[in-house]
Formats: C-alpha cells, sequence, structure tokens
C-alpha cells in the first residue's frame, strides 16, 4: 500500500482483553504505529472516522445494536479481521445459548429481565464476511503480528489447519492425558505453540474447532477419561458453543 | 433565568467497555446527570450453572481482559472456600506477587494511556509518541515489566493460565524471579520515581471537586489489603467477606445494564482512592512521600484523585513484590502439585482488591463439584451510583462554563473512576440533553 493504512479497532460483546493485548505491545507498539494510522479505537482515543482500510473487529454479536454496528464497520471497512474466539467462533459467550434464553435472562437481572435485549450470541462471521481470523482467547500476540505484517505488506495471512496435538509432539511436551487430565488439543486449530500444556494446563480450546473435527473421537477420548457425556459436552462447549450446535 | 444543559456523550471514548454521559438541565433545575450503561450483557452468572470447579475460574477471567487476573484470583478463593481446599503459603505469596503485577500494569495503564490525556488536553496517548516520547516509552516499559510478572508466574498476563484451584499447574523458577526482582529493582523503581515526577507536573490540572462519599475497600492487620483481608467500610468499620452481600446490596436498575449497590448512603466510592483513605497507614515509605508531593492526603473526596491514588500504590506494589520474592526465595521453591481433593461441598465466597476496588465472587457446588449457583459483584458496578451521585454534585457547581467544558469536567470525572464497564455488565458513553 502506497499510503499507510487506516486501521480501526471495534469492541462488541467481550472483554476487551484481545484489545489490551494490543496495548500490551510494548516492545513493538511504536514500531506498528510507525506503519499505520490508527483512525478510530474507542477504547484508547477520542477520534471516529469514516472509513478505514483495515478494522480489527473484538467481540461477539449478542443485541440488536450489535447487529446494526457491525454492518455499518463492514460497510466503511475494506478487511475486516475478527479479532480472538469471542469474534471468531462466539467464544465463552456461546454457553449462553446452550441455556433457554428466559432462564439466562431471570438468572441475572430477576423479575427485571426484559429491561435489557439479548439476542443468542453469534460469531461475525455468521452477520458479515470476514476476511481473516485471529484465533485465541485471547488473541496471541505473535499471530495478531503475522496477520498485520502481512496485510500490510499486501500479503494473505494464512491460518493453520491441525490440531494443537501437532505443536505439543513438536514441542515434546509430555501429553497432558499422561498426566491424568482430559485435554481438547485433539480437535482444536493449532497456531499457539501449544501454550496451555506447555505450563501444566490442559488445552480449552480457545482457539475453535479444526476443520471437520471428529466430535463423536473427542466425546469418547472424553468419557473413556471419566468424564460424563454431559461434562464432556461442557467442557468441548466452553468456547465452541455456537459452532456446536446441532452436532450433538 | 436559569440554565439550560443538555449534554449526551454516545459511547464515552478512554474507557473499557460502552456507556453514554446523559445529562438534562432546564431553567437551572437539574433533571438528569446520570452514567447510562449499555455495554451488551454477558449473563456470566447463568452460564456457569453446571460447571465443573475446574473451569469457574477460566470462565470467570473472560469476565474482564483487563482484571483478568483479579477475577481468577477471586474465583479461586471462592471455589476453595466452597469446597475446603486448602492452600500453601507459597500458593498464597505467589498470588500477591501476580496481584502486584496486574495492579501495577493497570494502574499505569490508566495514569499514562487513559487519564493523563486530558491532563496535556490532546484525544489520545498516540500524539504524545510524537511530543513526550521519553515519557510514552518509559509507560510501555513499566507496563512491559508489570506485564512479565504475569507472563512468569501465571503462564500469560492477560486470561492467566498456571492459577487452579489448590495452588498452580506451573512453579516459577528462581532465575525467573531472580530476574524479575533485579528488573524491579533497577528499572521499575527509577521509572516509578520518574511517573511522580511526571504527575506532579501534570497535577494541577486535576479539578478541584470534592464530595465525602462511604469508601469500601479490604482491610487486613499485615499489610495494604490488595489479595484478601475483611470488608472495611470507612462508615461502620471492618465485616467478614462472608457478609458481602449486606456490604453491596446490589439491585437493577433501568438506565444501566451493570447493577447498581449501596450501602450506609446512597451510594460508596470502591477503587484506589477507597483504598488510600481506609488503608494508607498500611503502604510503604515511598509511595507515602509520593503521595505528599502529589497532593493526596488521607481522607481525600476528590474523585478525580482516584488517578493518584493509582499511581502512589504502583510503587507500593513495586516494591512488596520486592519483598515478596525475597520471601519465596528464602524458603526455597517448593515444586507442589494443586491441592484439588474436596473437603466439602457447599457455599463459598472470594473477596479480593482489583486494580478498580473491591471483588466479590460466590459460588455453590453440589456434590459432584458441579457450580449450581454463582454471584458476581463487580468494582465498576459498585462506583456507578457514587458517579451519579457526583455528577449531580458537580453540573450545578460547574454550569457557568461553556457546554465543551462542562463535558470534558464529566468525562474526566467519569474516566477517573477508571470503569471497567464489560466487567461491570458481566461500560461508557456521555448523552447531555437540553
Amino acid at each position: 500500500m502506497a499510503n499507510k493504512p487506516r486501521v480501526a479497532i471495534f469492541d462488541f460483546t467481550g472483554c476487551e482483553g484481545c484489545e489490551l493485548n494490543q496495548l500490551n505491545f510494548e516492545d513493538q507498539l511504536l514500531d506498528i504505529l510507525a506503519h499505520v494510522d490508527i483512525v478510530e479505537w474507542r477504547e484508547a482515543m477520542d477520534d471516529r472516522a469514516e472509513e478505514y482500510d483495515i478494522a480489527f473487529v473484538e467481540g461477539s454479536l449478542s443485541t440488536p445494536d450489535c447487529i446494526t454496528r457491525i454492518h455499518e464497520v463492514r460497510r466503511k471497512a475494506k478487511v475486516l479481521v475478527a479479532l480472538g474466539a469471542c469474534a471468531v467462533q462466539g467464544g465463552v459467550n456461546g454457553m449462553k445459548n446452550t441455556h433457554p434464553i428466559d432462564e439466562v435472562r431471570e438468572t441475572v437481572y430477576g423479575e427485571d429481565k426484559y429491561l435489557f435485549p439479548t439476542l443468542p450470541v453469534l460469531p461475525l462471521s455468521a452477520v458479515v464476511k470476514v476476511d481473516y481470523n485471529v484465533r485465541g482467547c485471547p488473541m496471541t500476540q505473535i499471530e495478531f503480528l503475522k496477520v498485520f505484517t502481512s496485510l500490510v505488506m499486501g500479503k494473505t495471512p494464512v491460518e493453520p489447519e491441525h490440531s494443537v496435538c501437532v505443536e505439543c509432539k513438536l514441542n515434546e511436551n509430555e501429553c497432558v492425558y499422561e498426566k491424568g487430565m482430559i485435554c481438547l488439543g485433539p480437535v482444536t486449530r493449532a497456531g499457539c505453540d501449544a501454550h496451555c500444556p506447555g505450563v501444566g494446563q490442559y488445552c480449552t480450546g480457545c482457539r475453535g474447532l479444526v476443520p471437520e473435527p471428529n466430535i463423536k473421537g473427542m466425546e469418547e477420548i472424553l468419557v473413556s477419561h471419566g468424564l460424563s457425556v454431559d461434562e464432556a459436552w461442557k467442557r468441548m462447549e466452553l468456547y465452541n458453543a455456537v459452532k456446536l450446535e446441532g452436532v450433538k | 433565568m436559569g440554565a439550560n444543559l443538555d449534554i449526551n456523550v454516545k459511547h464515552l471514548t478512554r474507557v473499557e467497555g460502552h456507556g453514554n454521559i446523559v445529562v438534562n438541565m432546564t431553567d437551572g433545575v437539574l433533571e438528569k446527570a446520570q452514567l447510562d450503561i449499555v455495554e451488551a450483557p454477558r449473563y456470566f452468572e447463568a452460564m456457569l450453572k453446571g460447571r465443573s470447579f475446574h473451569e469457574a475460574a477460566i470462565i470467570t477471567s473472560r469476565i474482564c481482559g483487563i482484571c483478568s487476573l483479579g477475577h481468577q484470583m477471586c474465583s479461586l478463593q471462592a471455589t476453595e472456600d466452597a469446597l475446603g481446599l486448602e492452600i500453601s503459603e507459597q500458593t498464597v505469596l505467589l498470588r500477591k506477587l501476580l496481584t502486584h503485577g496486574a495492579t501495577l500494569q493497570s494502574n499505569v495503564l490508566h495514569a499514562y494511556f487513559l487519564a493523563a490525556p486530558d491532563l496535556l488536553s490532546v484525544g489520545s496517548v498516540f500524539p504524545l509518541v510524537g511530543t513526550h516520547p521519553e515519557v510514552v516509552i518509559r509507560a510501555l516499559r513499566m507496563k512491559r515489566l508489570a506485564n512479565d510478572i504475569g507472563d512468569v508466574v501465571s503462564g500469560r498476563a492477560v486470561h492467566p493460565i498456571t492459577p487452579v484451584p489448590g495452588g498452580f499447574t506451573r512453579i516459577p523458577t528462581e532465575q525467573e524471579l531472580l530476574t524479575i526482582k533485579t528488573r524491579l529493582e533497577e528499572e521499575m523503581v527509577p521509572d516509578f520515581l520518574a511517573t511522580v515526577d511526571t504527575m506532579e507536573a501534570l497535577a494541577g490540572a486535576i479539578p478541584d471537586f470534592t464530595r465525602e462519599t462511604e469508601y469500601i475497600s479490604l482491610r487486613n492487620d499485615d499489610e495494604y489489603a490488595l489479595y484478601d483481608g475483611d470488608i472495611c467500610s470507612s462508615d461502620t468499620g471492618r465485616v467478614d467477606p462472608h457478609e458481602y452481600r449486606r456490604m453491596s446490596n446490589e439491585h437493577v436498575v433501568s438506565h444501566s445494564t451493570s447493577k447498581h449497590c449501596k450501602v450506609n448512603r446512597s451510594s460508596y466510592m470502591v477503587g484506589a482512592l477507597a483504598r488510600w483513605n481506609n488503608n494508607h497507614d498500611r503502604l510503604c515509605d515511598v509511595s507515602l512521600q509520593a503521595a505528599e508531593r502529589l497532593g493526596l492526603k488521607p481522607d481525600c473526596y476528590n474523585p478525580y484523585m482516584n488517578t493518584i491514588a493509582q499511581v502512589v500504590e504502583a510503587g507500593h506494589c513495586a516494591l512488596d513484590s520486592v519483598a515478596i520474592i525475597d520471601k519465596l526465595l528464602a524458603g526455597g521453591l517448593k515444586d507442589e502439585q494443586p491441592n484439588q481433593e474436596p473437603t466439602r461441598y457447599g457455599t463459598g465466597v472470594g473477596a479480593t482488591e482489583v486494580p478498580r476496588g473491591i471483588l466479590y465472587h460466590e459460588y455453590t457446588y453440589d456434590r459432584q463439584a458441579r457450580i449450581v449457583a454463582a454471584n458476581c459483584i463487580i468494582p465498576t458496578g459498585q462506583n456507578l451510583a457514587n458517579i451519579d451521585d457526583d455528577m449531580k454534585k458537580l453540573v450545578p457547581e460547574v454550569v457557568d462554563k461553556s457546554k465543551e467544558e462542562i463535558t470534558l469536567q464529566l468525562e474526566m470525572l467519569v474516566r477517573a473512576y477508571d470503569p471497567c464497564i464489560s466487567c461491570s455488565v458481566h461500560m461508557l458513553d456521555v448523552d447531555f440533553i437540553e
């Protein structure tokens, strides 16, 4: 791109942790700023813009207002990048869809439950065209930089399609199942360098499912390691409830 | 002839989450001055139902990226209390170290990136990269080190990985802690002192406004209470954390997807200023000297000074982190496994200070250690009624100024609370209606 790309950052339903991770680029933030013009970012600045080359969008869609706003962002953006699990596949917000909506509203707001409109949670791609994904909860900074650099250089970012297990093997980690724990690595898309298993935790599936995941097989593995079928599905639904709707 | 005023700031900037400021004055009568919280509700309490105790902290951490560590600490306390899981002294020390790192990171972020632009009359931190590069680089260096504490001790600063019920999945190495300690002493302490210089130069731009209110924070006998302690009200003193419902009284109001709270008055304040008012006697000397230079005195009733209280506290977090690392290393690090064998199943409460104030989680577990009921009370939610009450006193006091000046002063007021709206709705915009 001849001129500096105009970048805007937006947040929908989510925790803003992915955006925070952008402010956490302490070592690279000044370099990033040298290569783009940030024209709109409500969390960090006052300005608003009428159009932009790249829109980075965090969060999922869960209210009528979200749907209106995402259409506006899409209209003004040449490229739209979904940031993090909530935007890419619905993320933890999707667990809301596994309970009856009226019960959900009553649990939190009691008899005042009708004050605030809410919809079943959707990822961005359910409503608008998403050009690229930066996955994870929160999005990983290294991956963000890869996508960012590719876009600034006019290249096409490529997403990994193998599972987290492959990265665990490459890192020579002891298999999480060998430690008596469960793990969602077999059906979870790689790209995080198997960070959680690397620090003693199991893979919770935050990066979303691999293409054509063997969900039945995953359920069998979880059940054979002591979980009930219900628990197995709850674990798989933590970040992927929206994608698993209708699969059960 | 009384004044007419209509202010309507939609989606207030430089705050976490979505909120609107709405002010409406007709013929000198203030009809409305409030912060409308319009963040999309998340329904976490509903999502937690039926979840395993292993997942509670993983899920509640996602209430907020900025406060993820605090939510995790509070969640783990509540789960351990409910299931009777004892934790080691090493676990407590590592959690206190993490709490200092997260507080330091958040306070630095707020003071430099979100609040300072107001004091310098710019719209964001980005113009400061050109005009004050050394200040921006210092802020980034402080944030980096604070985040490195999280990366080293919890696997990742945003949405930590290794803290689990009963302990940690990975214990940091002695060398990792020594490196952090050296950097705290050689980088953070000088950077903190330079920060005090910078803030002293800017403090003149902080509005002079006071409204005494009730201040609620943790307090304990041994230290400046951040990780744990009793609930302490400036009006009525200390009570056990299990009394948290009585000390918050959360209720729904129609202009906010975040609930409001009150205890002894119509509103109360939580956060760094409340901690300062209740616990300044527990701060280290470096912080007390900084407070003196920045004009922060015990029993400060100016909410705009919350940012200064955050800066003062940052010094304490840095120095006490060094003391905690010394204590951890003196005992020798033990490669402990987390204690995850429940000894009872019932209800448990967690209470911890996150940067924006006191946070409560409560869970009830069934005999399979699955959540039956959950309740989270968030600092920003507790501050909302106090912000509304501040605005109702502030607007008549500044009504002779221009609409732009009044709007800015209202925005600065809300930002001073460092609100975390995603959290509170498990928000911020300004609307003036004339």
